[in-house]
């Protein structure tokens, strides 16, 4: 079966710190994998490592994205075929308006695809249609990019630009922290009316809460840079039980012995 | 002593009659001043209080040609008009090097009250006015301004009668068009009286093919009781040039100046802002933007003296440096003890775009005064990369994010130009400057492209 992502024995570092120690991850069209694991255990940076961040090297491993070695593309060719992180932290831009950003994200795709920038009042309209889905409020628009957001305001800014790019892979980091439950119902949604049998979404987060609305199909245990543990569901729900203790110590003790 | 100054106080003292003909009035009579000022002096160099980076030594060094007996030099002034800004062409004032072009449009258009004119002129036809104004403000003692009024035979001089208002900018373009290297010393004298109120914008801009040239510009600006002016001066120039401009401010009561240098091409530039600040309830802004790529060095130095009380002034001066330009600003607030009640403000801010460029920056405050409110700040960073990285992840190229944020960071000293279609139209220029058509008015790429 074609794969989307196929991420195979990845390494990345910084400086002469390693953090990720050989990740294996294949995701397929349609499906949705949820990333779990203590703090510090590599999640954010390996998501940055696939959007083509250079504060980490990769030192080891290939990334294969619908055929395509992605970690020979620069971060906004990665974007234009498809890839696309909703930060953990999104970044304040002062001085950039929402509008100039958006309107360069996406005339810079078109020109990737050899197509002629899109007409203003056309650009104007997927504006609003896009934020609609979200429920992002127009002020916000006319705003610096993130300047002055709210955190809830942030994260759904983050999902409003996933559904302006329509990406075929998603990786949403901890789109739910910062949310207020009414918030949280909002993204989940508008993520899962993006959602087609075509495009993949990776969820990190360390709530089920989440994994309410967005029904992952995979669990994966992240920790330690590796991924020690993969499920269904059902494992979501059982670390909000037990915590990540069990997880540890299993995982140290192969350690051990390795 | 031996130094660049000495061939032009050489040539002073053998052409001094050809010198006077070619000018007028006030003019002449002040460069006997100017010439003792000089005598035993030097022009400041690198390392000199005030001047760490730039040597006007340097730039004065090369052998130039000086159009004394005022030849007129071929300039396709045509070419050059699409550079003006869009609406407001009807006040247009040209200078093509250091003569001023008559122009009747501008004559007819000019509304009742105000006059613009060449200095030499004025100085012929109106001598005890330009007797009363002329070399009060600008200080023999610094030897940039004494070399120019030593040789300055032309210029332009703007006066705004009691309580008139224009109503629309003021646009004084400057074009450099010369066949072989030359000294253009310039003069401005700028007169407001009590209440009068005018906009200004000035474009430096060097013709195609034409040689290197030193500008030598020596603007006064007597800001009466109540007066308002706004000043936008953006240079475009080209690498080969240099320009050495000196400022002299004199505020009264009630006055309201903001001054604006934009270098957005350039070779070597040094502008200077010294302003005295006399009367009351005065509020006066300076700002200045520097966009540096290539070996482009700009200097911008300010010097603002409050000596009277509840006046405020704010400076914010903002560089992108790329490449290997070099920056430098030297900016210092004086309150003297008559001052109290002041608000004075100084903010310097940069980025170095490349690991190749420099800036080098002094702020000082001098206070002799308990009672006032004074800031003053300077920060050169980089680009934000976490932003950089950011904006690449929503399928922005590098290239173009790096722009953007550039674009941010001169929004402030945009946004401080008070006539709309003056911003707008700065806007636009720094967009296309930071786009990378940078080509240049040397051949008019920037202009003539834009219709
Ligand atoms: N820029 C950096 N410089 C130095 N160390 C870093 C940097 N970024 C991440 N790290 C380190 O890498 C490790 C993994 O961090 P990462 O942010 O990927 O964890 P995470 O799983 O996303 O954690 P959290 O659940 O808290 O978000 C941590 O030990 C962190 O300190
Ligand atoms: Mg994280």
């Amino acid at each position: 079966m074609n794969e989307l992502l196929k991420v195979s024995n990845l390494h990345a570092s910084i400086g002469d710190k390693e953090i990720l120690k050989g990740i294996n991850l294949t995701i397929k069209p349609g499906e949705v994998h949820a990333i779990m694991g203590p703090n510090g255990s590599g999640k954010s940076t390996l998501s940055s490592v696939l959007a083509g961040n250079p504060t980490f090297t990769v030192t080891e491993g290939e990334v294969s994205f619908h055929g395509l070695d992605l970690l020979s593309l620069s971060p906004e060719d990665r974007s234009h075929e498809g890839l696309f992180l909703s930060f953990q932290y999104p970044v304040e831009i002062p001085g950039v308006s929402m509008v100039n950003f958006m309107r360069a994200a996406v005339n810079a795709k078109l020109k990737y695809f050899n197509k002629p920038p899109m007409p203003a009042n056309e650009f104007l309209k997927l504006m609003r249609e896009k934020r609609a889905i979200v429920e992002l409020d127009n002020k916000l628009a006319s705003r610096s990019v993130n300047e002055g957001f709210s955190g809830g305001e942030k994260k759904r800014n983050e999902i409003f630009q996933m559904a302006v790019l329509e990406p075929c892979l998603s990786i949403l980091d901890e789109t739910d922290s910062g949310l207020d439950i009414d918030a949280l119902r909002i993204v989940a949604e508008g993520v899962n009316k993006l959602k087609t049998p075509d495009n993949a979404t990776i969820v990190i987060t360390h709530y089920q809460r989440l994994l309410d609305y967005i029904k992952p199909d995979v669990v994966h245990i992240l920790y330690k840079g590796r991924i020690v543990y993969t499920g269904g569901p059902e494992l979501a729900l059982e670390l909000e039980e037990k915590g990540y203790d069990w997880i540890k110590n299993q995982a140290d003790n192969i350690g051990k012995e390795a | 002593m031996m130094g660049a100054l000495n061939q032009y106080l050489e040539l002073f003292d053998n052409s001094r009659h050809d010198i006077d003909n070619g000018s007028a009035g006030a003019m002449n009579r002040l460069r006997h001043d100017a010439r003792a000022a000089l005598e035993g002096r030097r022009l400041p160099d690198t390392g000199d209080e005030g001047f760490e980076k730039t040597s006007i030594e340097a730039m004065f060094a090369p052998d130039l040609g000086l159009n004394i007996n005022r030849v007129a030099l071929p300039c396709d002034i045509a070419s050059a008009f699409k550079c003006g800004v869009p609406n407001v062409s009807s006040l247009l004032a040209i200078m093509v090097n250091d003569t001023f072009v008559p122009s009747a449009t501008l004559l007819n258009n000019l509304p009742d009250g105000i006059t613009v004119m060449s200095l030499a002129r004025a100085a012929a036809e109106r001598p005890e006015e330009i007797d009363r104004h002329y070399g009060t403000a600008a200080s023999l003692d610094a030897p940039g301004t004494a070399l120019n009024t030593m040789l300055a035979q032309d210029g332009i001089y703007i006066h705004v009668d009691r309580g008139i208002k224009l109503d629309r900018p003021l646009q004084l373009v400057n074009l450099t068009s010369t066949p072989v290297p030359m000294l253009i010393p310039r003069r401005v004298l700028i007169v407001l009286e009590e209440g009068a109120s005018l906009s200004v914008l000035t474009c430096d801009h060097t013709m195609k093919d034409s040689a290197s040239a030193v500008s030598s510009q020596v603007i006064e600006i007597l800001a009466g009781p109540g007066s308002s002016l706004n000043v936008c001066d953006i240079e475009e120039s080209a690498p080969d040039q240099s320009r050495y401009s000196q400022t002299y401010v004199t505020m009264h009561d009630g006055a309201d100046v903001s001054i604006g240098g934009m270098t957005l091409h350039c070779g070597t530039t040094r502008n200077e802002y010294s302003v005295d600040i006399r009367g009351q309830h005065c509020q006066c802004h300076l700002g200045g933007m520097a966009i540096g790529s290539g070996k482009q060095h700009i200097d911008n130095s300010s010097d603002v003296i409050h000596s009277a009380p509840h006046s405020d002034s704010r400076q914010l001066f903002k560089y992108v440096l790329d490449d290997e330009a070099h920056g430098a600003f030297e900016g210092s607030i004086v309150v003297t003890p008559d001052a109290p009640y002041t608000q004075a403000y100084q903010s310097d801010r940069n980025i170095l775009a490349s690991a190749n460029a420099r800036m080098h920056t002094k702020p000082q405050l001098l206070i002799y005064n308990d009672e006032v409110k004074c800031s003053h700040g300077a920060t050169t960073g980089q680009l934000d990369e976490q932003a950089l990285f950011y904006m690449q992840t929503r399928g922005i190229p590098r290239q173009q994010a790096r722009m953007m944020l550039m674009q941010a960071f001169m929004a402030e000293v945009i946004d401080t130009v008070r006539v709309d279609a003056v911003r707008d139209r700065l806007r636009y220029l720094v967009e296309r400057r930071l786009a990378g058509f940078d080509a240049s008015c040397n051949d008019c790429s920037t202009c003539h492209t834009q219709q």
